[in-house]
């Protein structure tokens, strides 16, 4: 007979892992995608300077691939794959989990109008004259062009919000719960979505803009990461309490060495000197925003399921 | 009359965390090996040898302002009769949001179903008119109470007009029909 009192549920004790690094590579992925929509809509509207390379013209599609990739990890975080339909059958208002199944739903058709539309009219004439039955919807999406782009930005910025509030909403989890997280998230989103952009051959124009654009959106990030700190120390016992796990606590060494100084202060700088001395922005400080970016997600998730409300305290015990 | 609100009381003065109530659930629900839906929590404080025990069984809290409902994409986590809360298994993703969500870590996964599971107040039980829970039956001190909260004349509502209790966490906001006794 087995006679366990003590509570060993092993999905929640003794290490409290609710959500894994599915779901940290899941809000990572969210954050490049709602990024790469966000610039490629605005490119796409308000950037005149040259004809767009080839590159920004495909991009869009590296975005459904990377969306399909993030979904799946969301997918294998499910732990019980088969319901995964009932997300669709409701909508919760209180529930960011059904906003984000939603906005992914909104995503997907946006993503590939943008990617039909960007792509060259050549290949597009190709695949309309195998296909013939596409071409009212293909000829129509390239007319809309311009709607889609706006659309694109919108549902980017929705997507990339969404990413923080999943998490923001909480108040289980004072590490989290904070509504700067939407805000955060998004920001960090489109500056590693503007990395991952620059990971692409880009023409010489677009690198100096999305390395600058890039420089600015970290500093927009340090800038709310300092108010989110000074949120949790200006809280009470508990945010207090959540806050040392970044001040002294386990993700101390990680949160300060590869957040913020590899992910954002160093790439900064590298894009601020480039930008200073007109050089093209490369790729190295793009793949640190992309560490930086990956690492804050990771550590967002993890650190945030070991915060929470002491009981004794809040109890009046003590 | 007021709606039923059901709600415990665990007089932590008597329970000694025998951790009978532990096993009757477990027997009761059929739950899996390493499983359980309630538990025992003891916490000392003050410096030795001046120590001060506390002993509490603890379950989830049936929120009247829950957390993990409002977390659930899917309704699955819904408030139910009785002011209980509940799971549906044939509408639960298995998302975890509403573990995310509980201050109290009350909730797992039931790895064969692959959908969360917690403590249901009895609620095969209350639905069939029976009054009380597998928990509070087998307590051999008699620490554990259940009944309607809405009803004056409850034993639980007397004890709770009489004694000093408290809730867990009441700053996370979750308003707990689940109470301490001091
Ligand atoms: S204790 Fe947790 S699982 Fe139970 S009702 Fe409250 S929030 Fe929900
Ligand atoms: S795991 Fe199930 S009950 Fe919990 S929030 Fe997801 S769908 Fe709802």
């Amino acid at each position: 007979m087995e006679a366990t009192s003590t509570r060993a549920n092993p999905l929640v004790d003794p290490g409290l892992t609710i959500w894994n690094q599915d779901v940290a590579i899941y809000l990572f992925l969210g954050g490049i995608v709602a990024g790469v929509m966000i610039l490629s809509g605005a490119m796409r509207l308000w950037y005149k300077q040259e004809e767009p390379s080839l590159a920004l013209r495909l991009l869009p599609w590296g975005n459904l691939a990377l969306i399909s990739i993030g979904m799946f990890c969301l997918f294998l975080d499910l732990e019980n794959r088969f319901n995964s339909w009932r997300f669709y059958l409701v909508f919760k208002a209180y529930s960011p989990m059904s906003w984000g199944a939603w906005v992914l739903l909104l995503v997907y058709p946006v993503s590939a109008h943008m990617a039909w539309a960007e792509t060259p009219a050549h290949w597009r004439e190709t695949v309309l004259r195998k296909v013939p039955l596409l071409r009212p919807w293909g000829e129509w999406s390239v007319r809309a062009r311009r709607n889609f782009a706006a659309l694109s930005i919108v549902s980017g910025s929705v997507l990339g919000i969404y990413t923080g509030i999943l998490l923001g909403a909480m108040p289980s989890r004072p590490f989290w719960n904070s509504s700067l997280l939407g805000p955060l998230f998004l920001v960090s989103g489109v500056s590693t979505g503007a990395a991952f952009m620059l990971l692409f051959r880009l023409n010489q124009g677009e690198r100096r803009f999305l390395g600058f654009l890039d420089f600015l959106l970290i500093l927009a990030e340090l800038g709310i990461i300092a108010l989110w700190i000074i949120g949790m120390a200006a809280g009470g016992e508990a945010s207090l309490q959540a806050l040392k796990l970044i001040f002294g606590g386990p993700y101390t060494a990680a949160f300060w060495s590869l957040v913020i100084a590899l992910g954002l202060v160093t790439p900064a700088i590298a894009e601020f000197i480039e930008y200073k001395h007109r050089a093209i922005p490369g790729r190295g400080a793009a793949l640190l925003v992309l560490g930086g970016g990956f690492a804050l997600r990771w550590i967002m998730v993890y650190a945030g399921q070991h915060s929470g409300w002491a009981s004794e305290a809040s109890a009046g015990l003590f | 009359m007021l709606e039923q609100q059901f709600g415990m009381t665990v007089d932590t003065r008597t329970c000694v965390g025998c951790a009978a109530c532990v096993i009757a659930c477990k027997t009761e629900n059929r739950l899996a090996e390493g499983y359980v839906r309630n538990w025992i929590t003891t916490q000392t404080r003050g410096r030795f040898p001046e120590l001060v025990m506390t002993i509490r069984s603890e379950r989830c809290n049936h929120c009247r302002s829950a957390a993990c409902v409002r977390a659930c994409p899917t309704g699955a986590s819904h408030y139910a009769a009785g002011g209980t809360v509940q799971v549906t298994g044939s509408k639960c993703t298995g998302c975890k949001a509403c573990m995310a969500a509980c201050p109290y870590d009350a909730r797992y996964v039931d790895e064969q179903s692959g959908t969360v599971d917690k403590c249901t107040f009895c609620n095969h039980r209350t639905s069939r008119g029976m009054a009380t829970t597998a928990c509070q039956e087998v307590c051999p001190t008699r620490s554990i109470v259940f009944g309607d909260l809405n009803d004056p004349d409850s034993e639980i509502s007397h004890l709770l007009a009489q004694r000093d209790w408290y809730t867990l966490k009441p700053d996370a906001g979750t308003r707990p029909s689940h109470y301490f006794l001091k």
